[in-house]
């Protein structure tokens, strides 16, 4: 059984056919790799998953629910979580308390719960905390968890983006371009953290332009071109995949 | 942590009694009676600042819920219903003891509702009218969320100034005392000066205790996060849009609770408790006191009502909230009272540090 399955997904943006008929399933403890030129139709395939946008026809399948029309915050509840092309952290939070919104649906207070200050509300509240420092741990950015975290280096925003995606314990992990901007150190750190991240038991879908990244670590690689899918196989067979050689190089060369 | 969280609440029970003690000794006891209104306009302005400064979400017409709340307690408590007793309505409602018969000034006989059910019919109206104003009105964002409340508010204060049964510009006069509990009423009554600074400063205190554990919590992150990237908290499981439906329903109700208070304690309500100039008033304590900072609101906006009250600003009254309301703007966005600029020194000076490293 796949964790993830989209069947015909499809979505126009007035006359652009931004996802004609892709359908594609990822499987339990993989890595998947979505790649494609610009203007591929990678991220509004992204937001058709999460629930960002609604789909124009087709289905998405995911834990053994048809989740395609829910809204992003109940896909979320259902165990799927993401990281974002732009770095979308909460200003005025530290490092810990952007980790800890990852908690959300694994914690319980209200408002009038909250309010009254309850004895387990407080419970709830530490042992947030210590899973927020327990990530933060895994990640190795411990020592950073007191910092506002939209004051922290590009890289380390890429991390606690990350742990807060990794805080929602999803079953589905998307990553949404999590090498833009790094050096190549850092690349490679990012890299060896997400096949770590796989090792524990979540199962990832990336889109990622860094090549070396995808074909390092992918178990399987999906291309689009122009909305449509072109070929979905492993990566060794994607690099000699004539389809694919022709989107990336050029029509001429090929 | 939570000790450390409820000093405040500790220092500001301090700074109560050692204010009472002050007024007492400097003998100005009227003092007293504009702190006690100021506390409970101070309800108003928390609740605002949480809306605001946390959420992220503004509301150009919190001065609505403020009169909606006084005049529907206003009114149920001085409106006649002695001619319609023994019809059903009334004499059921009679039975079950929410009336209360009494006679005017003029010994004439009178049939009201007892206050403290007006009150929660009056908190209970408001909270309708605030999720049917939320639901709808904050789905927008910005300058357009700012338009539609002040739509909101507008609508208030025309149908508080043109309605005859509220007393049109003249509002609602004669409001009884509320009486509470052992003696203890809201009254403007003198003897009882005393007695209604502290309540009016407990019923604070309780509310900045309540919504001091709400931004500690998991609630108040979640809240936090909307206000900082709305779509991130959304992809993180919160339910962005019943969040703020909800914080803008508690904070309205917030509003209608001092609105209550301040009717029964002045005997009385008018029109400009409405108008748009009181909505600007709270918008402008929030932004003074720095947004996402409860206690400089609370601070900022005691001061300045208290100023106000006392005709510091003379017939100028409300150009000095909208000067203050420029003068933030422009100068100081972030406000002045401000616990993060001292918190955040440390983490800046961190963060420049390890721009070089990776």
């Amino acid at each position: 059984m796949s964790l993830l399955e989209v069947k015909d997904l499809c979505k126009r943006f007035g006359g652009l056919q931004a996802v004609g008929n892709v359908s594609f399933a990822v499987a339990p403890g993989s890595i998947k790799a979505l790649i494609g030129p610009n203007g591929a139709g990678k991220t509004t395939l992204f937001n058709l998953i999460f629930g960002i946008l609604p789909p124009d026809s087709g289905q998405v399948w995911f834990d053994g629910a048809q989740t395609d029309g829910w809204k992003p915050h109940q896909v979320a509840a259902a165990g799927m979580a993401r990281t974002f092309q732009h770095i979308r952290l909460f200003p005025k939070m530290s490092a810990w308390e952007n980790i800890a919104v990852g908690r959300h649906v694994h914690s319980r207070a209200g408002f009038l719960s909250s309010m009254l200050g309850l004895p387990w509300t407080r419970r709830e509240q530490r042992a947030v905390r210590d899973k927020a420092l327990e990530i933060m741990g895994f990640l190795g950015v411990e020592d950073r968890a007191d910092v506002e975290a939209t004051s922290l280096a590009y890289g380390q925003q890429r991390i606690i983006e990350l742990g807060r995606a990794l805080a929602c314990e999803p079953k589905l992990l998307l990553l949404d371009e999590p090498a833009a901007g790094l050096n190549m150190r850092e690349t490679s750190e990012m890299a060896k953290l997400i096949a770590r991240i796989r090792d524990t038991g979540i199962t990832v879908l990336l889109v990622e332009h860094d090549m070396t990244l995808v074909m390092n670590i992918s178990d399987e690689v999906l291309v689009l071109s122009y909305g449509e899918k072109i070929a979905d196989d492993k990566p060794l067979a994607i690099q000699k995949h004539p389809e694919v050689i022709k989107v990336y190089l050029g029509e001429d060369d090929a | 942590m939570a000790s450390r969280r409820n000093l405040p609440i500790v220092a500001m029970a301090l700074v109560v009694i050692a204010v009472h003690l002050l007024a007492a000794a400097a003998g100005k006891p009227q003092y007293l009676t504009q702190l006690t209104m100021a506390g409970y306009y101070s309800l108003v302005i928390v609740g605002l600042t949480l809306l605001m400064g946390y959420t992220g979400q503004i509301s150009m017409g919190h001065a609505g819920f403020f009169a909606i709340g006084g005049y529907t307690s206003g009114l149920l408590t001085t409106y006649n219903l002695y001619s319609q007793n023994g019809e059903m309505p009334v004499s059921m409602l009679r039975s079950t003891g929410l009336l209360v018969a009494g006679k005017d000034l003029y010994g004439a006989d009178l049939l009201v509702v007892r206050p403290w059910a007006a009150c929660v019919v009056a908190l209970l109206v408001t909270l309708g009218i605030a999720y049917l104003v939320g639901k709808p009105v904050l789905k927008l964002r910005g300058h357009y969320l700012a338009m539609a409340t002040l739509g909101f508010g507008t609508i208030v204060y025309k149908v508080v100034l043109g309605s005859s049964v509220l007393g049109a510009a003249d509002g609602i006069s004669d409001i009884p005392a509320f009486p509470l509990f052992a003696g203890l009423a809201v009254s403007g009554k003198s003897v009882l000066r005393t007695q209604n600074y502290y309540l009016a400063w407990a019923l604070v205190l309780v509310a900045m205790l309540l919504l001091t554990n709400l931004i500690h919590s998991r609630v108040g992150r979640a809240l936090r996060a909307i206000h900082g990237a709305e779509d991130a908290a959304d992809a993180m499981g919160v339910d962005t849009s019943r969040y703020k439906l909800n914080m803008f329903v508690l904070s309205a109700v917030l509003a209608a609770l001092g609105g209550v208070f301040l009717t029964h304690y002045n005997g009385g309500i008018g029109p400009s408790e409405a108008s748009i100039m009181k909505s600007v008033r709270y918008v402008a304590i929030v932004a003074v006191g720095g947004m996402a900072n409860l206690w400089g609101a609370l601070i900022m906006g005691v001061l300045l009502n208290f100023l106000s009250l006392r005709g510091s600003f003379g017939s100028y009254d409300d150009a000095v909230f909208g000067l203050i309301l420029l003068a933030i703007m422009l100068f100081a966005p972030d406000g002045l009272l401000r616990a993060e600029l001292v918190r955040r020194l440390p983490g800046l000076r961190r963060g420049f540090g390890q721009k070089g490293a990776p």
